[in-house]
Protein backbone atom coordinates (compact mmCIF):
# COMPACT_ATOMS: atom_id res chain seq x y z
CA UNK A 1 0.00 0.00 0.00
CA UNK A 2 1.77 3.19 -1.01
CA UNK A 3 1.58 6.42 1.42
CA UNK A 4 -1.35 9.19 1.02
CA UNK A 5 -1.98 12.10 2.30
CA UNK A 6 -5.66 11.82 0.70
CA UNK A 7 -8.27 12.88 3.24
CA UNK A 8 -11.91 12.68 3.56
CA UNK A 9 -13.77 15.30 5.35
CA UNK A 10 -18.02 13.79 5.73
CA UNK A 11 -17.61 12.83 1.80
CA UNK A 12 -15.73 16.18 0.59
CA UNK A 13 -12.67 14.30 -0.88
CA UNK A 14 -9.22 16.39 -0.52
CA UNK A 15 -5.88 15.21 -2.16
CA UNK A 16 -4.12 16.27 0.74
CA UNK A 17 -5.03 17.71 4.55
CA UNK A 18 -4.23 21.53 3.75
CA UNK A 19 -6.91 24.18 2.91
CA UNK A 20 -6.71 27.44 2.54
CA UNK A 21 -8.57 29.71 5.11
CA UNK A 22 -11.65 32.06 4.40
CA UNK A 23 -10.65 35.70 4.11
CA UNK A 24 -7.13 34.63 2.54
CA UNK A 25 -6.61 35.70 -0.97
CA UNK A 26 -10.42 34.22 -1.50
CA UNK A 27 -12.21 36.99 -2.86
CA UNK A 28 -12.10 36.28 -6.94
CA UNK A 29 -12.01 33.17 -9.06
CA UNK A 30 -8.34 33.91 -10.06
CA UNK A 31 -6.33 33.74 -6.84
CA UNK A 32 -8.46 30.54 -5.31
CA UNK A 33 -7.14 29.18 -8.54
CA UNK A 34 -3.78 30.29 -8.01
CA UNK A 35 -4.07 28.37 -4.50
CA UNK A 36 -5.27 25.07 -6.14
CA UNK A 37 -2.16 25.61 -8.66
CA UNK A 38 0.05 26.19 -4.92
CA UNK A 39 -1.27 22.94 -3.72
CA UNK A 40 -3.68 23.02 -1.34
CA UNK A 41 -5.98 20.20 -0.60
CA UNK A 42 -9.19 22.13 -0.66
CA UNK A 43 -10.03 25.94 -1.00
CA UNK A 44 -12.16 28.25 1.33
CA UNK A 45 -13.83 31.33 -0.52
CA UNK A 46 -14.22 34.86 1.13
CA UNK A 47 -17.15 34.83 3.22
CA UNK A 48 -19.66 36.28 0.90
CA UNK A 49 -22.88 37.92 2.13
CA UNK A 50 -26.35 39.11 -0.22
CA UNK A 51 -25.11 42.59 -0.93
CA UNK A 52 -21.98 43.92 -1.86
CA UNK A 53 -19.60 45.44 0.63
CA UNK A 54 -16.79 47.88 0.93
CA UNK A 55 -14.89 46.71 4.62
CA UNK A 56 -13.88 49.28 6.68
CA UNK A 57 -11.19 51.64 5.93
CA UNK A 58 -7.04 51.38 6.29
CA UNK A 59 -5.37 50.56 8.44
CA UNK A 60 -7.27 46.83 8.32
CA UNK A 61 -4.03 44.95 9.02
CA UNK A 62 -1.38 45.26 11.58
CA UNK A 63 1.72 43.16 11.11
CA UNK A 64 3.20 41.49 14.19
CA UNK A 65 5.96 39.36 14.60
CA UNK A 66 4.09 36.29 15.01
CA UNK A 67 0.86 36.88 13.20
CA UNK A 68 -1.91 39.81 12.10
CA UNK A 69 -4.02 41.55 13.41
CA UNK A 70 -6.73 42.35 10.93
CA UNK A 71 -10.51 43.91 10.72
CA UNK A 72 -10.70 43.60 7.01
CA UNK A 73 -14.66 44.16 7.76
CA UNK A 74 -15.96 41.86 5.74
CA UNK A 75 -15.41 43.18 1.86
CA UNK A 76 -16.65 40.94 -0.85
CA UNK A 77 -18.72 41.43 -4.35
CA UNK A 78 -21.96 39.93 -2.81
CA UNK A 79 -23.18 37.03 -3.80
CA UNK A 80 -24.51 37.48 -7.37
CA UNK A 81 -21.69 38.84 -8.45
CA UNK A 82 -19.39 35.75 -6.84
CA UNK A 83 -21.15 33.38 -9.31
CA UNK A 84 -18.57 34.56 -11.84
CA UNK A 85 -15.94 33.66 -9.27
CA UNK A 86 -16.90 30.17 -8.32
CA UNK A 87 -16.89 29.69 -11.81
CA UNK A 88 -13.28 30.39 -12.66
CA UNK A 89 -12.08 29.09 -9.48
CA UNK A 90 -13.53 25.41 -10.10
CA UNK A 91 -11.34 25.38 -13.12
CA UNK A 92 -8.95 24.25 -10.17
CA UNK A 93 -9.97 20.89 -9.80
CA UNK A 94 -9.94 20.86 -5.78
CA UNK A 95 -13.02 21.77 -3.67
CA UNK A 96 -14.17 24.84 -3.05
CA UNK A 97 -15.83 25.36 -0.09
CA UNK A 98 -17.93 28.23 -0.16
CA UNK A 99 -17.52 30.81 3.21
CA UNK A 100 -20.83 32.46 3.92
CA UNK A 101 -22.12 35.55 6.29
CA UNK A 102 -25.08 36.67 7.47
CA UNK A 103 -27.08 37.84 10.67
CA UNK A 104 -30.29 35.95 10.31
CA UNK A 105 -31.13 32.10 9.32
CA UNK A 106 -32.92 33.14 6.17
CA UNK A 107 -30.44 34.78 4.74
CA UNK A 108 -27.86 32.32 5.39
CA UNK A 109 -30.18 29.90 3.76
CA UNK A 110 -30.34 31.98 0.81
CA UNK A 111 -27.01 32.57 0.49
CA UNK A 112 -26.03 28.59 0.75
CA UNK A 113 -28.46 27.16 -1.75
CA UNK A 114 -27.19 30.20 -4.52
CA UNK A 115 -23.55 28.77 -3.37
CA UNK A 116 -24.50 25.26 -3.79
CA UNK A 117 -25.65 26.12 -7.22
CA UNK A 118 -22.22 27.74 -8.57
CA UNK A 119 -21.00 24.31 -7.58
CA UNK A 120 -19.48 24.63 -3.87
CA UNK A 121 -18.15 21.19 -2.28
CA UNK A 122 -19.64 22.25 0.71
CA UNK A 123 -20.50 25.72 2.93
CA UNK A 124 -19.03 27.08 5.86
CA UNK A 125 -20.93 29.36 8.04
CA UNK A 126 -18.86 32.30 9.31
CA UNK A 127 -20.31 32.50 12.38
CA UNK A 128 -17.03 33.29 14.21
CA UNK A 129 -15.78 36.83 12.20
CA UNK A 130 -14.91 39.07 15.59
CA UNK A 131 -14.74 42.44 13.59
CA UNK A 132 -18.22 42.76 11.74
CA UNK A 133 -20.90 44.47 14.10
CA UNK A 134 -24.11 42.15 13.85
CA UNK A 135 -22.45 39.32 11.81
CA UNK A 136 -19.93 36.37 12.36
CA UNK A 137 -19.09 35.99 16.51
CA UNK A 138 -22.03 37.94 17.20
CA UNK A 139 -24.28 35.70 15.93
CA UNK A 140 -21.89 32.46 17.12
CA UNK A 141 -21.61 32.76 20.65
CA UNK A 142 -25.46 31.87 21.37
CA UNK A 143 -25.85 28.29 20.93
CA UNK A 144 -29.71 28.63 20.07
CA UNK A 145 -28.88 30.99 17.52
CA UNK A 146 -26.41 28.62 15.92
CA UNK A 147 -28.53 25.74 15.99
CA UNK A 148 -31.45 27.45 14.08
CA UNK A 149 -28.97 28.47 11.25
CA UNK A 150 -27.63 24.72 10.93
CA UNK A 151 -30.96 23.53 10.98
CA UNK A 152 -32.73 25.93 8.72
CA UNK A 153 -29.44 25.68 6.15
CA UNK A 154 -28.66 22.05 6.61
CA UNK A 155 -32.72 21.34 5.28
CA UNK A 156 -32.09 23.42 2.07
CA UNK A 157 -29.01 21.88 0.73
CA UNK A 158 -27.67 18.70 -0.29
CA UNK A 159 -24.05 19.78 0.17
CA UNK A 160 -21.96 19.16 3.60
CA UNK A 161 -22.58 21.85 6.22
CA UNK A 162 -19.42 23.22 7.99
CA UNK A 163 -19.32 26.11 10.75
CA UNK A 164 -16.68 27.98 11.94
CA UNK A 165 -16.52 29.28 15.66
CA UNK A 166 -14.93 31.11 17.32
CA UNK A 167 -12.68 30.94 19.98
CA UNK A 168 -13.97 34.61 21.92
CA UNK A 169 -16.41 32.44 24.20
CA UNK A 170 -16.33 30.56 26.98
CA UNK A 171 -19.11 28.54 25.24
CA UNK A 172 -17.19 26.92 22.33
CA UNK A 173 -18.19 23.69 23.38
CA UNK A 174 -22.32 24.11 23.97
CA UNK A 175 -22.00 26.07 20.10
CA UNK A 176 -19.96 23.31 18.70
CA UNK A 177 -22.73 21.00 20.11
CA UNK A 178 -25.80 23.11 19.23
CA UNK A 179 -23.80 22.43 15.53
CA UNK A 180 -23.67 18.67 15.66
CA UNK A 181 -27.16 18.79 17.34
CA UNK A 182 -29.00 20.61 14.65
CA UNK A 183 -27.42 18.35 11.56
CA UNK A 184 -23.99 20.09 11.04
CA UNK A 185 -21.63 17.90 9.27
CA UNK A 186 -18.27 19.11 10.81
CA UNK A 187 -16.80 21.97 13.00
CA UNK A 188 -13.68 24.33 11.88
CA UNK A 189 -11.93 26.07 14.89
CA UNK A 190 -11.02 28.53 15.30
CA UNK A 191 -11.72 31.47 13.81
CA UNK A 192 -9.03 34.99 15.12
CA UNK A 193 -8.80 36.29 18.38
CA UNK A 194 -10.35 39.08 18.83
CA UNK A 195 -7.27 41.59 19.70
CA UNK A 196 -5.77 45.08 19.81
CA UNK A 197 -3.12 47.30 18.78
CA UNK A 198 -1.94 50.33 19.96
CA UNK A 199 0.62 53.20 18.47
CA UNK A 200 2.34 54.61 21.01
CA UNK A 201 3.73 57.05 19.09
CA UNK A 202 -0.02 57.87 17.66
CA UNK A 203 -1.51 57.30 21.07
CA UNK A 204 -4.72 55.52 19.81
CA UNK A 205 -5.35 52.18 17.84
CA UNK A 206 -4.02 51.18 15.08
CA UNK A 207 -6.90 49.48 13.06
CA UNK A 208 -9.98 51.74 12.04
CA UNK A 209 -11.90 49.68 13.93
CA UNK A 210 -9.75 49.41 16.97
CA UNK A 211 -10.70 46.18 17.23
CA UNK A 212 -9.69 43.25 15.20
CA UNK A 213 -8.57 39.58 14.78
CA UNK A 214 -5.71 38.20 15.81
CA UNK A 215 -4.09 34.83 13.48
CA UNK A 216 -0.87 33.36 12.72
CA UNK A 217 1.33 31.53 15.31
CA UNK A 218 1.02 34.15 17.62
CA UNK A 219 -2.70 31.85 18.40
CA UNK A 220 -1.47 28.29 17.50
CA UNK A 221 -1.49 27.19 21.17
CA UNK A 222 -5.28 28.95 21.35
CA UNK A 223 -6.48 26.64 18.38
CA UNK A 224 -4.78 23.26 19.53
CA UNK A 225 -6.52 23.59 23.00
CA UNK A 226 -9.97 23.97 21.03
CA UNK A 227 -9.23 21.80 18.93
CA UNK A 228 -8.64 19.23 21.26
CA UNK A 229 -11.30 19.83 23.41
CA UNK A 230 -14.07 19.91 20.73
CA UNK A 231 -12.40 16.41 19.83
CA UNK A 232 -13.48 14.68 23.41
CA UNK A 233 -17.04 16.84 22.69
CA UNK A 234 -18.45 15.96 18.95
CA UNK A 235 -17.88 12.62 16.87
CA UNK A 236 -18.50 14.90 13.79
CA UNK A 237 -15.25 16.16 12.15
CA UNK A 238 -13.13 18.84 12.94
CA UNK A 239 -11.25 20.90 10.99
CA UNK A 240 -8.20 22.88 12.41
CA UNK A 241 -6.81 26.37 11.88
CA UNK A 242 -4.72 29.07 13.95
CA UNK A 243 -1.32 29.22 12.99
CA UNK A 244 -0.30 26.10 11.34
CA UNK A 245 2.31 27.06 8.42
CA UNK A 246 4.33 24.05 8.53
CA UNK A 247 3.93 20.14 8.76
CA UNK A 248 4.53 20.26 12.45
CA UNK A 249 1.94 21.98 13.11
CA UNK A 250 -0.53 20.43 10.85
CA UNK A 251 1.04 17.75 12.99
CA UNK A 252 -0.29 18.87 15.77
CA UNK A 253 -3.43 19.91 14.86
CA UNK A 254 -4.17 16.51 13.17
CA UNK A 255 -2.80 14.65 16.77
CA UNK A 256 -5.13 17.23 18.74
CA UNK A 257 -8.01 16.05 16.45
CA UNK A 258 -7.87 17.62 13.19
CA UNK A 259 -9.22 15.77 10.05
CA UNK A 260 -7.24 18.62 7.67
CA UNK A 261 -5.95 21.89 8.67
CA UNK A 262 -6.73 25.73 7.09
CA UNK A 263 -3.77 27.74 6.47
CA UNK A 264 -4.53 31.31 5.87
CA UNK A 265 -1.47 33.74 7.46
CA UNK A 266 0.97 31.70 6.35
CA UNK A 267 0.38 32.24 2.98
CA UNK A 268 1.32 36.06 3.98
CA UNK A 269 3.94 35.24 6.15
CA UNK A 270 5.77 32.48 3.73
CA UNK A 271 4.18 32.17 0.67
CA UNK A 272 1.93 30.11 -1.65
CA UNK A 273 4.62 27.84 -1.42
CA UNK A 274 3.28 26.97 2.21
CA UNK A 275 0.66 24.15 1.43
CA UNK A 276 3.45 22.30 -0.65
CA UNK A 277 5.73 22.52 1.79
CA UNK A 278 3.48 21.18 4.54
CA UNK A 279 2.39 18.19 2.58
CA UNK A 280 6.38 17.27 1.70
CA UNK A 281 7.09 17.15 5.61
CA UNK A 282 3.79 14.87 6.31
CA UNK A 283 4.78 13.12 3.86
CA UNK A 284 7.98 12.13 5.17
CA UNK A 285 6.59 12.19 8.42
CA UNK A 286 4.31 9.12 7.57
CA UNK A 287 6.75 7.23 5.43
CA UNK A 288 9.54 7.20 8.47
CA UNK A 289 6.98 6.00 10.85
CA UNK A 290 5.63 3.38 8.52
CA UNK A 291 2.06 4.63 8.70
CA UNK A 292 -0.31 4.49 5.36
CA UNK A 293 -2.48 7.36 5.72
CA UNK A 294 -3.33 10.12 8.01
CA UNK A 295 -6.22 8.89 10.03
CA UNK A 296 -3.57 6.87 11.58
CA UNK A 297 -2.42 9.96 13.53
CA UNK A 298 -5.90 11.82 13.91
CA UNK A 299 -6.31 12.36 17.48
CA UNK A 300 -3.52 10.34 18.60
CA UNK A 301 -2.77 12.87 21.53
CA UNK A 302 -5.75 12.29 23.39
CA UNK A 303 -3.57 9.39 25.41
CA UNK A 304 -5.33 8.05 29.03
CA UNK B 1 9.36 43.46 7.87
CA UNK B 2 8.73 45.52 10.33
CA UNK B 3 6.50 48.23 11.83
CA UNK B 4 7.33 51.56 12.76
CA UNK B 5 6.15 55.04 13.70
CA UNK B 6 8.57 57.70 12.21
CA UNK B 7 8.96 61.17 12.69
CA UNK B 8 9.27 63.56 9.43
CA UNK B 9 12.41 65.04 8.97
CA UNK B 10 12.42 66.54 5.82
CA UNK B 11 9.82 67.95 3.52
CA UNK B 12 10.18 68.90 0.26
CA UNK B 13 7.97 70.61 -2.74
CA UNK B 14 8.79 68.78 -5.67
CA UNK B 15 6.43 70.05 -8.32
CA UNK B 16 2.62 71.06 -8.37
CA UNK B 17 1.21 68.99 -5.67
CA UNK B 18 3.78 66.39 -5.30
CA UNK B 19 5.35 66.62 -2.02
CA UNK B 20 8.13 64.23 -1.00
CA UNK B 21 8.87 62.92 2.85
CA UNK B 22 11.81 61.88 4.50
CA UNK B 23 12.33 60.22 8.16
CA UNK B 24 15.07 57.94 8.72
CA UNK B 25 13.74 54.19 8.72
CA UNK B 26 15.62 51.06 9.87
CA UNK B 27 14.24 48.42 7.76
CA UNK B 28 16.46 47.84 4.13
CA UNK B 29 14.81 48.35 1.33
CA UNK B 30 15.26 47.49 -2.17
CA UNK B 31 14.27 50.11 -5.55
CA UNK B 32 11.03 49.05 -6.55
CA UNK B 33 9.83 48.34 -3.03
CA UNK B 34 6.72 50.06 -1.29
CA UNK B 35 5.98 50.75 2.16
CA UNK B 36 2.36 50.95 3.97
CA UNK B 37 2.02 54.28 5.03
CA UNK B 38 -0.13 55.14 8.14
CA UNK B 39 -1.30 58.38 8.28
CA UNK B 40 -3.05 58.36 12.06
CA UNK B 41 -6.58 59.55 11.93
CA UNK B 42 -7.12 59.17 8.48
CA UNK B 43 -5.88 56.23 6.52
CA UNK B 44 -3.20 54.11 5.71
CA UNK B 45 -1.91 53.68 1.92
CA UNK B 46 0.97 51.99 -0.77
CA UNK B 47 3.56 54.22 -1.02
CA UNK B 48 6.91 53.50 -3.16
CA UNK B 49 9.87 54.54 -1.41
CA UNK B 50 11.58 57.27 -4.03
CA UNK B 51 14.46 57.59 -1.58
CA UNK B 52 16.71 54.78 -0.10
CA UNK B 53 19.07 55.01 2.38
CA UNK B 54 19.56 56.13 6.26
CA UNK B 55 16.97 58.78 5.11
CA UNK B 56 14.40 57.47 3.17
CA UNK B 57 11.40 59.02 1.28
CA UNK B 58 8.51 59.05 -0.13
CA UNK B 59 6.96 61.23 -2.82
CA UNK B 60 2.80 61.55 -2.65
CA UNK B 61 0.64 63.43 -5.42
CA UNK B 62 -2.52 64.97 -4.21
CA UNK B 63 -4.98 62.95 -5.78
CA UNK B 64 -7.61 62.11 -2.29
CA UNK B 65 -8.09 62.55 0.91
CA UNK B 66 -5.65 60.44 2.16
CA UNK B 67 -2.95 62.06 -0.03
CA UNK B 68 -3.75 65.56 0.61
CA UNK B 69 -3.59 64.60 4.29
CA UNK B 70 0.12 63.32 3.71
CA UNK B 71 1.00 65.92 1.43
CA UNK B 72 0.10 68.28 4.67
CA UNK B 73 2.87 66.76 7.08
CA UNK B 74 4.92 68.16 8.69
CA UNK B 75 8.69 68.03 9.78
CA UNK B 76 8.08 66.62 13.04
CA UNK B 77 5.03 65.04 12.45
CA UNK B 78 4.59 60.85 13.04
CA UNK B 79 4.05 58.51 10.33
CA UNK B 80 3.52 54.72 10.72
CA UNK B 81 4.88 52.40 8.45
CA UNK B 82 4.66 49.17 7.41
CA UNK B 83 6.84 46.93 4.86
CA UNK B 84 8.92 46.75 2.69
CA UNK B 85 6.60 44.82 0.95
CA UNK B 86 6.50 43.80 -2.79
CA UNK B 87 9.54 42.10 -5.10
CA UNK B 88 10.91 45.48 -6.23
CA UNK B 89 12.81 45.68 -9.82
CA UNK B 90 15.23 43.19 -10.98
CA UNK B 91 18.05 45.33 -11.83
CA UNK B 92 19.63 43.89 -15.00
CA UNK B 93 23.33 44.17 -15.92
CA UNK B 94 23.26 46.00 -19.82
CA UNK B 95 21.72 48.99 -20.94
CA UNK B 96 18.99 49.89 -19.73
CA UNK B 97 15.91 52.92 -20.28
CA UNK B 98 13.83 53.89 -17.24
CA UNK B 99 10.81 55.30 -17.90
CA UNK B 100 8.82 57.53 -15.24
CA UNK B 101 5.07 59.15 -16.00
CA UNK B 102 4.41 62.26 -13.09
CA UNK B 103 4.92 60.18 -9.82
CA UNK B 104 5.86 57.20 -11.38
CA UNK B 105 9.62 58.46 -10.68
CA UNK B 106 9.83 57.61 -7.34
CA UNK B 107 10.60 54.06 -7.83
CA UNK B 108 11.81 54.29 -11.34
CA UNK B 109 14.42 57.25 -9.65
CA UNK B 110 15.70 54.57 -6.89
CA UNK B 111 16.27 52.44 -10.17
CA UNK B 112 18.32 54.00 -12.00
CA UNK B 113 20.14 55.13 -8.67
CA UNK B 114 20.78 51.65 -7.64
CA UNK B 115 22.28 50.68 -10.52
CA UNK B 116 25.25 53.28 -9.92
CA UNK B 117 26.25 53.23 -13.44
CA UNK B 118 25.46 56.67 -15.37
CA UNK B 119 26.81 55.32 -18.38
CA UNK B 120 24.45 52.50 -18.79
CA UNK B 121 21.26 54.08 -17.18
CA UNK B 122 19.15 56.53 -19.34
CA UNK B 123 16.05 57.98 -18.20
CA UNK B 124 12.74 59.55 -20.09
CA UNK B 125 10.80 61.71 -17.37
CA UNK B 126 7.48 62.37 -18.71
CA UNK B 127 4.13 64.78 -17.03
CA UNK B 128 1.87 66.22 -18.17
CA UNK B 129 3.14 69.60 -17.63
CA UNK B 130 6.27 71.62 -16.38
CA UNK B 131 5.43 71.62 -12.72
CA UNK B 132 5.09 68.07 -12.64
CA UNK B 133 8.20 67.04 -13.82
CA UNK B 134 10.63 65.38 -10.99
CA UNK B 135 13.44 64.50 -10.17
CA UNK B 136 15.53 65.61 -13.10
CA UNK B 137 18.85 66.76 -11.02
CA UNK B 138 18.68 63.25 -9.42
CA UNK B 139 18.30 61.45 -12.77
CA UNK B 140 21.27 63.88 -14.63
CA UNK B 141 23.28 62.78 -11.38
CA UNK B 142 22.56 59.34 -11.84
CA UNK B 143 22.34 59.26 -15.97
CA UNK B 144 24.32 60.69 -18.99
CA UNK B 145 21.19 60.57 -20.81
CA UNK B 146 18.30 62.05 -19.43
CA UNK B 147 15.50 63.25 -21.86
CA UNK B 148 11.87 64.88 -20.37
CA UNK B 149 8.64 65.43 -22.27
CA UNK B 150 5.25 67.38 -20.98
CA UNK B 151 1.56 66.55 -22.25
CA UNK B 152 1.60 70.12 -23.01
CA UNK B 153 4.61 70.90 -24.13
CA UNK B 154 5.20 73.25 -21.20
CA UNK B 155 8.60 71.89 -20.59
CA UNK B 156 11.29 69.13 -22.83
CA UNK B 157 9.48 67.67 -25.68
CA UNK B 158 5.39 67.98 -26.37
CA UNK B 159 4.40 64.58 -26.44
CA UNK B 160 3.86 61.67 -24.26
CA UNK B 161 6.32 59.39 -22.37
CA UNK B 162 6.04 57.11 -24.33
CA UNK B 163 6.85 58.56 -27.59
CA UNK B 164 10.25 59.56 -26.12
CA UNK B 165 11.01 55.52 -25.16
CA UNK B 166 9.80 54.93 -28.48
CA UNK B 167 12.11 57.47 -30.10
CA UNK B 168 15.34 56.36 -27.84
CA UNK B 169 14.49 52.82 -28.29
CA UNK B 170 14.90 53.93 -32.26
CA UNK B 171 18.36 55.41 -31.48
CA UNK B 172 19.80 52.88 -28.91
CA UNK B 173 19.70 49.42 -28.11
CA UNK B 174 18.42 48.87 -24.60
CA UNK B 175 18.74 45.31 -22.77
CA UNK B 176 15.90 45.98 -20.93
CA UNK B 177 12.88 48.81 -19.92
CA UNK B 178 11.78 49.71 -16.49
CA UNK B 179 8.48 51.52 -16.80
CA UNK B 180 5.92 53.27 -14.16
CA UNK B 181 3.57 55.49 -14.42
CA UNK B 182 -0.52 55.57 -15.14
CA UNK B 183 -1.69 51.86 -16.52
CA UNK B 184 -2.39 53.70 -19.76
CA UNK B 185 1.16 54.79 -20.00
CA UNK B 186 2.19 51.29 -18.94
CA UNK B 187 -0.13 49.98 -21.97
CA UNK B 188 2.01 51.73 -24.40
CA UNK B 189 5.37 51.24 -23.26
CA UNK B 190 4.72 47.39 -23.06
CA UNK B 191 3.69 47.58 -26.80
CA UNK B 192 6.18 49.93 -27.49
CA UNK B 193 8.89 47.57 -26.46
CA UNK B 194 7.13 44.77 -28.23
CA UNK B 195 7.81 46.42 -31.66
CA UNK B 196 11.39 46.68 -30.64
CA UNK B 197 11.73 43.39 -29.01
CA UNK B 198 13.42 45.09 -25.88
CA UNK B 199 12.02 43.06 -22.89
CA UNK B 200 10.41 45.46 -20.07
CA UNK B 201 9.43 45.10 -15.98
CA UNK B 202 6.33 47.60 -15.37
CA UNK B 203 5.39 48.41 -11.60
CA UNK B 204 1.92 48.29 -11.32
CA UNK B 205 -0.92 50.15 -9.02
CA UNK B 206 -4.01 48.78 -7.82
CA UNK B 207 -6.74 49.34 -4.97
CA UNK B 208 -4.69 47.76 -2.05
CA UNK B 209 -5.90 46.78 1.68
CA UNK B 210 -3.48 44.83 3.40
CA UNK B 211 -0.44 45.28 0.84
CA UNK B 212 0.89 41.69 2.64
CA UNK B 213 -0.10 39.16 0.04
CA UNK B 214 -3.50 37.84 2.59
CA UNK B 215 -6.75 39.97 1.76
CA UNK B 216 -6.89 39.89 -2.22
CA UNK B 217 -7.99 43.06 -3.20
CA UNK B 218 -5.22 44.09 -5.21
CA UNK B 219 -5.43 41.01 -7.81
CA UNK B 220 -4.80 41.11 -11.06
CA UNK B 221 -5.57 37.40 -12.45
CA UNK B 222 -5.06 36.10 -9.34
CA UNK B 223 -1.45 37.90 -9.12
CA UNK B 224 -1.21 40.24 -5.96
CA UNK B 225 0.39 43.12 -6.90
CA UNK B 226 1.42 43.75 -3.28
CA UNK B 227 2.93 40.34 -3.24
CA UNK B 228 3.53 39.21 -6.67
CA UNK B 229 4.57 41.98 -7.86
CA UNK B 230 4.45 45.19 -7.65
CA UNK B 231 7.11 44.88 -10.39
CA UNK B 232 5.83 42.33 -13.49
CA UNK B 233 7.93 41.30 -16.48
CA UNK B 234 6.15 42.77 -19.96
CA UNK B 235 5.58 38.43 -20.52
CA UNK B 236 3.30 38.34 -17.12
CA UNK B 237 1.43 41.82 -17.95
CA UNK B 238 0.68 40.33 -21.58
CA UNK B 239 -0.87 37.46 -19.85
CA UNK B 240 -3.06 39.49 -17.37
CA UNK B 241 -6.91 39.99 -19.21
CA UNK B 242 -7.30 42.55 -16.59
CA UNK B 243 -4.42 44.53 -17.03
CA UNK B 244 -5.28 47.85 -18.88
CA UNK B 245 -9.33 47.17 -18.82
CA UNK B 246 -10.67 46.51 -15.73
CA UNK B 247 -9.91 46.98 -12.11
CA UNK B 248 -11.50 45.98 -8.52
CA UNK B 249 -13.26 48.18 -5.91
CA UNK B 250 -13.52 47.85 -2.43
CA UNK B 251 -15.74 45.57 -2.70
CA UNK B 252 -13.85 43.41 -5.04
CA UNK B 253 -16.17 44.15 -7.61
CA UNK B 254 -14.79 44.57 -11.27
CA UNK B 255 -14.81 47.81 -12.91
CA UNK B 256 -14.07 49.55 -15.76
CA UNK B 257 -10.47 51.69 -15.91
Amino acid sequence: MTTSLETDICGTRLRNPTMLASGVMGETGDSLLRVAEAGAGAAVTKSIGLEPRRGYPNPTLVELEDGYINAMGLPGPGIEAFGEEMSVALKGGIPIIGSLFAAIPEDFVTLAVRMQEYGASAIELNLSCPHAKGYGMEVGVDPEAVASIVRQVKAAIDIPLWAKLTPNTHRLLDVAKAVEGAGGDAIVAVNTVKAMAISVEARRPVLFNRTGGLSGPAIKAVGLRCVYELYEAVDIPIIGVGGAETSRDVLEYLMAGARAVQIGSGVGRRGLGVFQAACGGLLRYLEEHGLNSLSDIVGVAHVQ
Amino acid sequence: MFSEAVKIEQRVEEGKGITTLRFPMGAKVRPGQFLMVWIPGVDEIPMSVSFIGALAGITVKEVGEATRALSLMKEGDVLGLRGPYGNGWQLPPGRVLCVGGGVGMAPIMTAAEGMADRTRVDVAIGARNAGEIIFEGRARRASDDVRTTTDDGSYGLKGTVVALADQMMREKRYDVVLGCGPEVMNRYLLKACKQHSVPCQLSLERLMKCGAGLCGSCVIDGLRVCADGPVFTGEQVERMTEFGRWKRDDAGLRVSL
